[in-house]
């Protein structure tokens, strides 16, 4: 019950910071939205100028809408750890009862609420305004959607560890990483396209197998399920491998007492 | 006869109260000195007794449990070459305000740090009601809370907010009725839907004091509480602060520069200089029985010329 009250704290802190700020509040949903139009026009353009008869919405627009969850599951967690960040808070924090494993439960639930809100934006907005039809992926946007979800969460604590261990300024290091990640994740195009090297690499990210799958289904094939069901592996593993990190990083900075002056950036 | 520390390690002092507990009074203590043969002293304000006996004859060499709040044996905290705290041992017991006193840098907010768990000590051992920091850290901290002038609670929250979050964390009971007892207990109910970071200093500290007593602990860790208080509040502070720590059962680490306050509101004063505790006391006998006028003069003695107190007091 004391752990629930715990993981209920930080939800909660969440939640009075979004409902009193408007900048907080605006990009749940509007940046995702923004995202949603631009390329849906883009798509729409295509779908005119290309003479194939190819439909573009289900392949960009769809991967558009899968690849903002991914980015907004992983801010939803950086961006409520970052809070404790802004406001100097991991003193106060840290000296009560609440665990590691409860605080990052925090955060994860945190980044559910909120993505399952820009989620359902986006899917309104695409389907009403574009017509994406989520049919066309059927049954497999479940697991669609889990194995962006886990690697999103991963991402995100990893994400918290870096920001931990380096300090408030590593957070512009964090921001950027799903944008540095997207050429190797095969977002828009097969991975077949992509040099051996890079390959390599998104071979060991999970979102690679989800889009993969995307193209495999709407090409008319079928979709592997044992790649989704890799991808899914490696997304947990990715959760285990940063929830230690972040672990290992937070006891650092106990051992060297990081914690207590983090504005310093460094125990040294 | 202070209890001269000028020696580290060579010995740790095990106090017991005795007579009836409270704050009416300074409590009368038991103090004896473990590791040196027959040497069982009772100090009973002003007197001194050697019973003649072994710490084992005695039977309370170790305080009982039950009696200490906090039981500090042998901390140190050493950043590579620079020793922060060297083997710091000393208790708090319960009904009792210990003062925590030293020029800055002489190591009291790393041994709170420590207390608190969000420091690793490099050696030595921290119990709160028995229970190890180390090991059973959540139930340790379930009995502990704290109030810095450096750890000023979210300003982006209001002081309702801050207090809902942090009663959450700390498990508090009945949260909702124990927010208004302390929101009144601080006079501070009228800021009750107001963002703590446009508070002013002065309110944020009782922000900061609602927020340590929110969950009733039994070890409450002050470090400088008075600091940006006017002198009206400041005293009414302190005994809000004595009314509390009254309270059955709890155990005040108190720091700070104000060394009237100390006097005032402290049964026991703990010098520290260079990481170490040099001397321990009674903050109203002990600048006579170092031949100086106040206790300021004596922390300043501390703070300059440490060396000058290695021996009894004069």
């Amino acid at each position: 019950m004391r752990h629930l009250s715990r993981i209920a704290a930080i939800l909660l802190r969440q939640f009075y910071l979004i409902r009193g700020s408007p900048p907080r509040l605006l990009p749940i949903f509007v940046w995702a939205g923004v995202d949603i139009v631009l390329w849906g026009f883009i798509t729409r353009f295509l779908n005119e100028v290309t003479p194939s008869g190819l439909n573009f919405i289900p392949m960009l627009l769809g991967a558009v809408l899968l690849w903002d969850f991914f980015t907004r599951v992983m801010h939803g967690v950086t961006t409520t750890f970052l809070e404790d960040v802004w406001s100097r808070n991991f003193l106060n924090l840290f000296a009560t009862p609440l665990s590691i494993s409860e605080y990052l439960g925090g955060l994860v639930i945190s980044s559910i609420v909120t993505s399952a809100i820009g989620l359902v934006v986006m899917f309104i907005l695409a389907s009403v305004i574009f017509g994406l039809s989520y049919f066309t992926y059927g049954l497999l946007l479940l697991p669609f959607l889990l194995v962006l979800f886990l690697s999103g969460i991963a991402l995100g604590v990893l994400a918290c560890g870096i920001v931990l261990r380096y300090g408030p300024a590593a957070e512009w290091f964090v921001w950027p990483i799903p944008a540095v990640l997207s050429p190797f994740a095969a977002v828009f195009y097969p991975l077949s396209v992509l040099p051996p090297w890079m390959r390599y690499f998104s071979h060991a990210l999970p979102p690679s197998y989800v889009f993969e799958s995307m193209r495999a289904i709407l090409a008319g094939g079928p979709a592997s399920g044992i790649n989704l069901l890799g991808g899914s592996g490696l997304a947990l593993l990715y959760i285990l491998l940063a929830s230690w990190y972040f672990t290992r990083v937070y006891r650092h900075a106990i051992r060297t007492g990081l914690i207590a002056r983090y504005s310093a950036e460094t125990a040294s | 006869m202070p209890i001269v520390r000028n020696k580290p390690n060579s010995c740790h002092w095990a106090d017991r109260e005795i007579g009836v507990p409270g704050r009416a009074e300074s409590p009368k203590r038991v103090a004896v000195a473990d590791g040196v043969g027959k040497t069982a002293i009772v100090r009973m304000d002003g007197p001194i007794y050697d019973l003649g006996m072994t710490i084992e004859q005695s039977g309370s060499a170790q305080a009982p449990s039950a009696t200490k709040v906090l039981s500090l044996v042998n901390l140190c905290k050493r950043y590579g070459q620079t020793v922060a705290v060297d083997g710091v041992s000393f208790e708090v017991r319960r009904n009792e305000i210990v003062g925590l006193l030293g020029p800055n840098g002489a190591g009291k907010t790393t041994i709170i740090n420590m207390i608190l768990g969000i420091l690793e000590p490099t050696a030595g051992t921290i119990h709160i009601e028995g229970l190890d920091i180390a090991t059973q850290r959540g139930q340790a901290l379930e009995r502990t809370n704290f109030t810095a002038v450096y750890a000023p609670l979210p300003g982006n929250l209001t002081v309702y907010q801050n207090l809902r979050f942090f009663g959450l964390l700390y498990g508090v009971r009945n949260l909702a009725g124990r927010i208004d007892e302390v929101l009144e207990q601080f006079d501070i109910a009228r800021f009750r839907h107001t963002k703590c970071g446009v508070l002013s200093s002065g309110e944020q500290t009782r922000v900061g004091l609602a927020k340590a007593m929110l969950n009733q602990p039994h070890l409450l860790l002050l470090d400088e509480p008075t600091a940006s208080l006017d002198p009206a509040s400041a005293r009414d502070i302190r005994a809000k602060i004595c009314a509390f720590a009254g309270q059955e059962g709890v155990g005040v680490l108190w720091t700070s520069h104000n060394m009237v306050e100390v006097e005032k509101v402290c049964d026991r004063v703990l010098f520290l200089s260079h990481g170490k505790i040099l001397l321990e006391g009674d903050p109203k006998t002990l600048p006579r029985e170092y031949g100086k006028e106040t206790l300021e003069d004596l922390f300043i003695t501390v703070a300059n010329e440490p060396l000058t107190l290695g021996g009894n007091g004069a």
